[in-house]
């Protein structure tokens, strides 16, 4: 298992060094070099030539791209100029972090309490009204571009009924700050209506941020439970009189989530990009909300920081789907 | 199954995919199943099973009724998409958007321009964007698949690692990092976008689909004969591939458009609106969204529509040409 | 029906039957296709301690017979009709969950591939003691150790290892053993083997049949052994049923139906295996044609297309199971 952890360990360590060169090429490439992209409008004689020095623009290419780890190593990509303009890049993301796990996290949750038993429920139903619904449903789910969901839900559910805040992550309360986790700091600090504050504003951006990976474990879901029902290990668990309960958890689900588990991991990619368009609905104030404004302005420094997190952060929580399904799947495991 | 990296699962999917195009003449009948006629090709039967399928067929008609609406649009439309016919009546602060009239049954949007009309146009450019993103995506996995396929050895591993982590970065966010290098946005410069996304997605399909075919009997049989190299692969593997690459190709078409859309709303699309397309024109929406929801929910149901029967075809497609639902 | 097939059998050693198949039809019906019946009005009676073998090709409808025996059929798609009686109890008209205390207790069963009928992420021990569990109340604790003698009773070595592994790293012949040490857990008095060795090599078959003869000798379970290989007959069947296009064409006891085949199909059956004892360049004489020849059993006999002596009441008249005693066969104009 240690050395299954290590080998993906340094696999991950090629794809953080191919992702570098590819975000250098892409910042390269940018309209109008990197320094007026980067330094954007105010850019006066002194500051262009102090960026070439920094960048080493000056130099071989491989000596730029040397420089460029360099900086990304000790953190530094610059200051922001449209988002938060003269606020430092990385700083931008740090602060923004714990909005969109928060979000993230609920959205996900959401997805798979939901995804998976009714993924079950529809498999050992095939072919019933109930499975075509959700079959249906799953299939408009992955169709209706995700901002325009937000919208309407934000329109019908905070606009029109009032029922739900229209925006932000919790109405001002005065509420101490430990975490950054809206909610959990509100547990922390028994600051309740803090939390239940947070959680009233989760609900809307959550709904649709979960709509996409629902749509997709739910069918992942339901393909792999109708597919491991047909096999021939559950009808040795049939034939030994198992119980419901001990067949359906251990010997159907416990293979169907296999591939579930891993559809979860690769959702979270969907769910980087779909904050993004999610949060500026919502004016979330996350990474996603970020971004997006950091696409609008052209703010560089921060769309580098931002896409190397996010693709990082991708790449890390496949490598924990790798792990726990590594746990879950001795063939894995023991090979 | 074993993953052999941080991505493999993204990999396997589609290897999964790609498999299905390993075993020309289908799956194995299970003892008592009788309709199993022996023969009938993959192509044959999955057509014969996908003429019976309900969704297939309303998939296909949402599909047909799209392209044709594309083709004609410009001569049924009741006025020009471009011109702002009630410009007269755009107030600004009081009435931004003209509402439903004598021969404006939708009303105009917020230039003055027939709404219908626009919607009707819209189809046209919408199938362009998503036709030609998938033609580019296409022709680029095409390239890169046979050029690792062709020349092995370290430009195929070079090739293949630098799709794998193409594959690590989320695709949209991919996307919109292309788009944005743009330093003029364009409907080109969204296909590109668009397109780039799916080139890994295709170039992994292809050299999987490829590679399961060189080891299968058919081939193998091909080389033994004496069959030249060039034409096993022009003759045997590529057409063997198309299923896949169909399959994929048509749920391709479904995501690209509503990546236009998403491209547009963050204002990395198209600003030339002259030409309407749905994407842009949901994704310009917002700016009067509470006050006149209908100018984004009458695109976003286009969008959906379409999409929507794009993915009904393709997902029963793929089911039909998978040879482990031939049970 | 227009056979005599209900009418039971005059039993062999007095003992009533552990289990009285009558009856049993099997018919699959899938939506926009004609309705298949895959077993056509079968019985037969396994007596306490007998061996019985159901013989024929795949298609023939043995394997859906035990299950159906089993109610493993899927839920849907399906109409059983006859009777089944287990010590009295029909089977086939069991509510589920009264099925399910029986099965793994009462009658157990083992199928053909021991890989794909083994969960590949769940050890091969709880695999064991799960059954230990259910049906002989036990805390998995205490079922460690029983789990750990049945294994070495089917002659796995180093059991304490191997209830840790996980199927995968087995042998072929060792996953076999551990499915037939789970079915042996509660001491069944019924065990359904489903050509338990078609998916072995030829040295592991022959050790696995041994095992199976002994263990079935010792404890006195009785065994139902579905195959298509006349070997396996020959080496552990106290009583021959052969099967086919879903209804049985010859029964009889493994002496009699050896030393006298009476139908075409057992006989052909019996000459197309090659034989060491044989006169050297002697060719093998296969049955022609394939199942897929079939004719309906309506208005004929099935096995008529393949028949090595037809004649023409073959192709007009269903030929009815004629039973005497342990003795039955279905045939127009049989061998001799």
């Amino acid at each position: 298992m240690a050395r299954f952890i290590i080998r993906r360990l340094l696999q991950m360590v090629g794809v953080v060094a191919v992702l570098s060169v590819l975000l250098f090429a892409w910042l390269r490439s940018l309209p109008g070099g990197t320094v007026s992209a980067i330094l954007g409008e105010r850019a006066t004689p002194e500051t262009r030539a102090a960026l070439t020095e920094a960048f080493g623009l000056d130099q071989p290419i491989y000596v730029q791209y040397l420089k460029f780890v360099q900086r990304a190593a000790t953190g530094d990509f610059g200051v922001s100029t449209g988002v938060l303009p003269g606020t430092d890049a990385l700083q931008i993301f740090v602060d923004r972090l714990p909005a969109t796990i928060e979000l993230s996290v609920a959205a996900l949750g959401l997805a798979v309490l939901l995804a998976v038993p009714l993924g079950y429920l529809s498999a050992r139903r095939s072919g019933s009204p109930l499975d075509s619904g959700l079959v249906i449903l799953s299939l408009v789910g992955v169709a209706v571009p995700v901002f325009f969901l937000a919208f309407l839900l934000k329109y019908q559910f905070a606009v029109e009924w009032n029922w739900l805040p229209v925006s932000g992550r919790q109405d001002s309360l005065g509420c101490t700050r430990i975490t950054n986790f809206f909610v959990l700091d509100g547990l922390m600090t028994r600051e309740f209506d803090c939390s239940a504050s947070a959680l009233k504003h989760l609900v809307l951006p959550s709904l649709a941020l979960a709509t996409i990976p629902f749509a997709v474990i739910f069918r992942i879901t339901r393909a792999s439970v109708l597919e491991v029902l047909g096999e021939d290990y559950v009808r040795t668990a049939e034939s030994k009189g198992l119980t419901a309960r001990v067949v359906r958890a251990r010997h159907v689900m416990r293979n169907a989530l296999l591939p579930v588990v891993t559809t979860i991991g690769l959702q979270t990619g969907a769910l980087l990009a779909g904050a993004v368009l999610t949060e500026k609905v919502f004016a979330w104030g996350g990474i996603g909300d970020a971004l997006a404004r950091a696409f609008e302005v052209r703010d560089y420094a921060v769309l580098q920081v931002l896409i190397l997190a996010a693709a990082g952060i991708y790449v890390f929580i496949n490598l924990l789907v790798d792990i726990s399904y590594a746990i879950i799947d001795p063939r894995v495991r023991t090979r | 199954m074993s993953p052999a990296n941080p991505f493999t699962r993204r990999k396997d999917r589609i290897d999964e995919l790609a498999a299905t195009a390993a075993s020309p003449s289908g799956g194995i009948a299970e003892a008592g199943a009788v309709d199993e006629k022996p023969g009938v090709s993959l192509i044959a039967s999955a057509w014969s099973r996908l003429k019976r399928s309900p969704v297939f067929l309303l998939g296909a008609g949402i599909t047909l009724v799209f392209v044709v609406l594309a083709l004609v649009s410009p001569l049924i439309a009741p006025h020009d998409p471009a011109a702002g016919l009630l410009l007269d009546q755009v107030r600004p602060q009081s009435n931004p958007v003209p509402g439903p009239q004598d021969g404006f049954p939708l009303g105009a949007d917020s230039r003055g321009r027939d709404l219908l009309s626009r919607l009707l146009v819209g189809s046209q450019q919408t199938l362009i964007v998503g036709v030609f993103a998938t033609i580019t995506g296409l022709a680029g996995g095409l390239s890169l698949g046979i050029l690792a396929g062709a020349f092995g050895g370290w430009v195929d591993a070079l090739v293949m690692r630098v799709v794998d982590v193409m594959l690590s970065i989320p695709s949209l966010l991919l996307a919109f990092s292309i788009a944005a290098v743009a330093a003029r946005p364009s409907q080109v410069t969204v296909i590109i976008a668009v397109a780039a996304v799916q080139v890994p997605v295709f170039a992994r399909l292809l050299r999987g689909s490829m590679l399961a075919q060189r080891s299968s009997d058919h081939v193998v049989a091909a080389r033994a004969l004496g069959v030249t190299e060039r034409a096993i692969v022009f003759r045997h593997m590529l057409p063997n591939s198309l299923a896949p690459v169909i399959v994929q190709s048509t749920l391709v078409l479904a995501v690209s458009i509503i990546d236009a859309a998403a491209l547009s709303f963050l204002g990395l699309g198209n600003p030339n609106d002259r030409q309407p397309e749905w994407g842009q024109m949901l994704g310009r929406a917002q700016t009067y969204i509470y006050d006149y929801p209908h100018l984004a929910i009458y695109p976003a149901l286009c969008i959906i529509v379409v999409a929507l029967g794009f993915t009904l075809m393709g997902e029963s497609l793929r089911e039909a040409l998978d040879p482990k639902s031939r049970r | 029906m227009t056979d005599t097939a209900t009418t039971p059998r005059p039993s062999r050693h007095g003992d009533e039957p552990l289990l009285s198949v009558r009856d049993l039809s099997v018919t699959f019906r899938r939506q926009g296709e004609e309705p298949f019946t895959a077993v056509d009005g079968v019985s037969f009676d396994v007596r306490p301690g007998q061996t019985v073998g159901l013989v024929g090709e795949s298609g023939c409808g043995k394997s859906v017979t035990s299950l159906a025996i089993m109610g493993l059929l899927p839920p849907r798609g399906n109409t059983v009709e006859g009777t089944a009686s287990f010590e009295g109890t029909d089977l086939l008209r069991l509510p589920a969950d009264e099925m399910r205390d029986r099965r793994g207790r009462d009658i157990a069963m083992i199928f053909q591939d021991p890989l794909s009928s083994l969960n590949p992420v769940v050890s091969v021990g709880l695999q064991v003691t799960e059954v230990l569990e259910r049906h002989r109340g036990m805390s998995r604790k205490a079922a460690q150790p029983v789990a750990r003698e049945l294994l070495d009773r089917v002659g796995i070595p180093d059991p304490d290892r191997r209830l840790k592994d996980y199927p995968h790293q087995l042998s072929g012949g060792m996953r076999q053993r551990a499915l037939i040490a789970m079915a042996l857990a509660c001491a069944p008095r019924l065990l359904i083997a489903d050509e338990p060795t078609t998916a072995l090599d030829v040295t592991i078959q022959a050790q696995i049949l041994s095992l199976l003869k002994e263990l079935v000798e010792d404890t006195g379970t009785a065994l139902v052994m579905i195959t298509h290989d006349l070997g396996v007959v020959a080496g552990l069947c106290d009583e021959v049923n052969v099967l086919y296009g879903g209804r049985i064409v010859e029964r009889g006891t493994r002496h009699e139906l050896f030393a006298n085949p009476r139908h075409p199909y057992t006989n052909g059956l019996l000459a197309s295996i090659p034989r060491l004892d044989g006169a050297r360049g002697a060719p093998l004489t296969p049955i022609r044609g394939s199942v897929a020849d079939n004719l309906p059993w309506d208005h004929a006999c099935a096995f008529a297309p393949r028949c090595s002596q037809p004649v023409d009441v073959c192709t007009a008249q269903t030929p009815p199971l004629e039973e005497s005693g342990v003795r039955a066969l279905r045939c127009h104009n049989p061998v001799r």
